[in-house]
């Protein structure tokens, strides 16, 4: 097949060769392309209304069937589907045809798509990328003005009701839309536009789907999600997958996608229509830090000595508990880790509204940040105290000079501080300081 | 190897040999049931060990303790994929790589043979034709 049986769909700028490897057979035909016209084209091949066999495309471009199952148990892992999953998933996306997307952003940051376009795992995103065609995507996308726009309609008209949807970034409805427009047109009208002949909708990002950012509180631009303009009727119902997160794991937008395009279906959702299988549970349950939580052994102040050992961030404010997220199961940066295993409390970024929840690093219950320990803990922890108190004379170093009486609840952070003045250097460890401390306090 | 891996930091564990074998008793029981299983009935399990939280040592210790048993087997496809047998037999550690060399999948299969280690019909169909293609009159010439 030459170029001129190829018809230009959307020009894609190439980000890197390893786009150019995705993008799929045709690529030879718009390098052919690009060494005429300095631009990249992505070309819509002609075979693609045909229906191919995906797995004989493959085989084509010598990829071997061994692979390919390869690739399907990678992606039913991700997907939690059961072993015997792995068959049919071979299966439907060895007769898939490939699937037109049209991928709108409206007031978002690109984070979604950064995270998209950095997904670690390949075995999977990669084969996934002959699997679909990407018509229209602001950052990827090489046109603009009329062109880019012309691309999107032309693509809808001839895949009516067959295209899938992604949507990122909120929609602003407040003074009629015109916080966001895209050619002159609102972000509202561009959705319903697309909308109406989707097949179906991903929103992709906390933005897209609870209104994100942008919609903080006082939230000026009115900014609301995909469900949000459903249910009101704003834009036509269409089956919706939502994908919260700032932004989603990558392998929750390729999976997802790797499911529709191989069930024609979206996985099984919650009642906020996010995927059981990525959000079924929550940061908590999977955290490597939770034994830590059932132990009662919280970190108090970043970089004390809890926090050295690996323990619970609960009581600075970590958000685990009540996030349905799977970053602790996936993980981030060619999953090398995520936020708590790096020592940082979750944020809740996956959760409606996390900005508005006041501080980042509150405890979420303050009943529960008292940590409970029995009056005879707290008598060892005095006596402990009293040695160490004795033993390291304590008594004669003038903790606070500049107060005549020092509160004894401040004592163990004074000598956290490492600012008072001792002729002697104190090196307490983080459980004597405690110790120390309960000392001090029932000595008034 | 990541970049990552170059950078010298190391976190050292405080935690006692007993109390690191988090997950490692209860995965070590559903193996043993799987292999059960796979035993009377020829019921096959996959367990995804990417879905099971692990502190700091608790794979690894798992791994250990299924040791290595007489079959490993490197698949080159889409990146390194390893297939090793445990010494318990019908016990098999899965490690899937990407091109880059890093970990997309971690599984222990209970099962004869791991279902990627096969040849597919289709492959077979498709090495078939090649060969006897490839057996041509000149070919033949060739090797007499």
């Amino acid at each position: 097949m030459g170029f001129r049986d190829c018809q230009v769909v959307a020009p894609i700028a190439l980000v890197g060769c390893d786009w150019a490897r995705r993008i799929g057979r045709c690529y030879h035909e718009y390098r052919a392309a690009y060494s005429r016209t300095n631009v990249l084209a992505y070309v819509h091949c002609s075979v693609m209304p045909k229906h191919p066999a995906l797995t004989r495309d493959l085989s084509g471009r010598g990829i071997s069937r061994r692979a390919f199952l390869k690739f399907c148990s990678v992606a039913a892992s991700v997907l939690a589907l059961p072993p015997e999953a792995v068959g049919s998933l071979v299966e439907s996306l060895g007769h898939s045809a490939r699937l037109p997307i049209i991928w709108l952003s409206f007031q978002e940051c690109t984070g979604c798509t950064e995270s998209f376009t950095r997904s670690h795992a390949p075995a999977v995103e990669d084969l996934l990328f002959d699997y679909f065609s990407l018509d229209y995507h602001h950052t990827l996308q090489a046109p603009s003005g009329a062109d880019a726009e012309s691309a999107r309609l032309d693509s809808m008209r001839r895949f009516q009701g067959r295209y899938l949807l992604i949507v990122d970034g909120s929609i602003p409805l407040a003074r009629g839309g015109v916080y966001s427009t895209i050619g002159g047109r609102t972000n509202l009208a561009m959705l319903k536009e697309c909308g109406e002949g989707a097949a179906a909708v991903i929103a992709v990002g906390s933005c897209a789907v609870f209104g994100g950012l942008p919609a903080a509180s006082p939230n000026p631009t009115g900014a609301v999600g995909v469900l949000a303009l459903m249910e009101q009727g704003l834009i036509a119902k269409r089956p919706l997958v939502n994908l919260p997160g700032c932004p989603p794991l990558p392998i929750a937008i390729s999976s997802v996608l790797a499911h529709y395009i191989a069930f024609g279906r979206f996985p099984a959702v919650d009642d906020m229509q996010r995927p059981l299988s990525l959000y079924g549970n929550t940061v908590h349950e999977r955290c490597s830090r939770f034994r830590f939580f059932e132990e009662r052994k919280f970190v108090k102040q970043f970089d004390d000595e809890g926090a050295r050992k690996g323990w619970c961030l609960y009581l600075l404010g970590c958000r685990g508990p009540l996030t349905h997220n799977a970053c602790a199961v996936h993980k981030w940066n060619q999953g090398t880790s995520f936020p708590i295993e790096s020592g940082h409390p979750c944020l809740g970024c996956a959760e409606p509204g996390f900005w508005d929840r006041g501080g980042f690093y509150r405890c979420i219950d303050e009943t529960e940040c008292t940590v409970d320990e029995s009056h005879e803990s707290r008598e060892d922890a005095a006596s402990e105290g009293q040695n160490l108190y004795e033993d390291n004379c304590v008594y004669c170093h003038s903790i606070d000079p500049g107060a005549l009486r020092t509160d004894p609840n401040q004592i163990p952070h004074l000598l956290r501080s490492g600012e008072i003045r001792s002729h002697r250097r104190l090196q307490f460890s983080d459980e004597q300081l405690d110790q120390l401390g309960e000392y001090l306090k029932s000595r008034k | 190897m990541s970049i990552l891996d170059n950078i010298p930091v190391h976190i050292p564990s405080s935690v006692s040999t007993a109390d690191r074998a988090y997950n490692t008793l209860p995965l070590l029981h559903e193996i043993r049931h799987a292999l059960e299983r796979l035993s009377r009935e020829g019921e096959s399990t996959i367990l995804d060990l990417r879905a099971i939280p692990f502190p700091p040592g608790d794979e690894q210790r798992l791994l250990d303790y299924l040791g290595t048993g007489e079959v490993e087997a490197q698949l080159h496809a889409l990146g390194n994929s390893l297939i090793r047998e445990t010494r318990y037999s019908g016990v098999w550690v899965v490690e899937h790589k990407n091109g880059d060399d890093e970990r997309v999948a971690l599984q222990i299969e209970i099962t004869s043979v791991p279902a990627i280690l096969r040849a597919q019909p289709e492959d077979i169909e498709e090495g078939l034709n090649r060969l006897t293609a490839s057996l041509s009159a000149d070919v033949k010439e060739d090797l007499v």
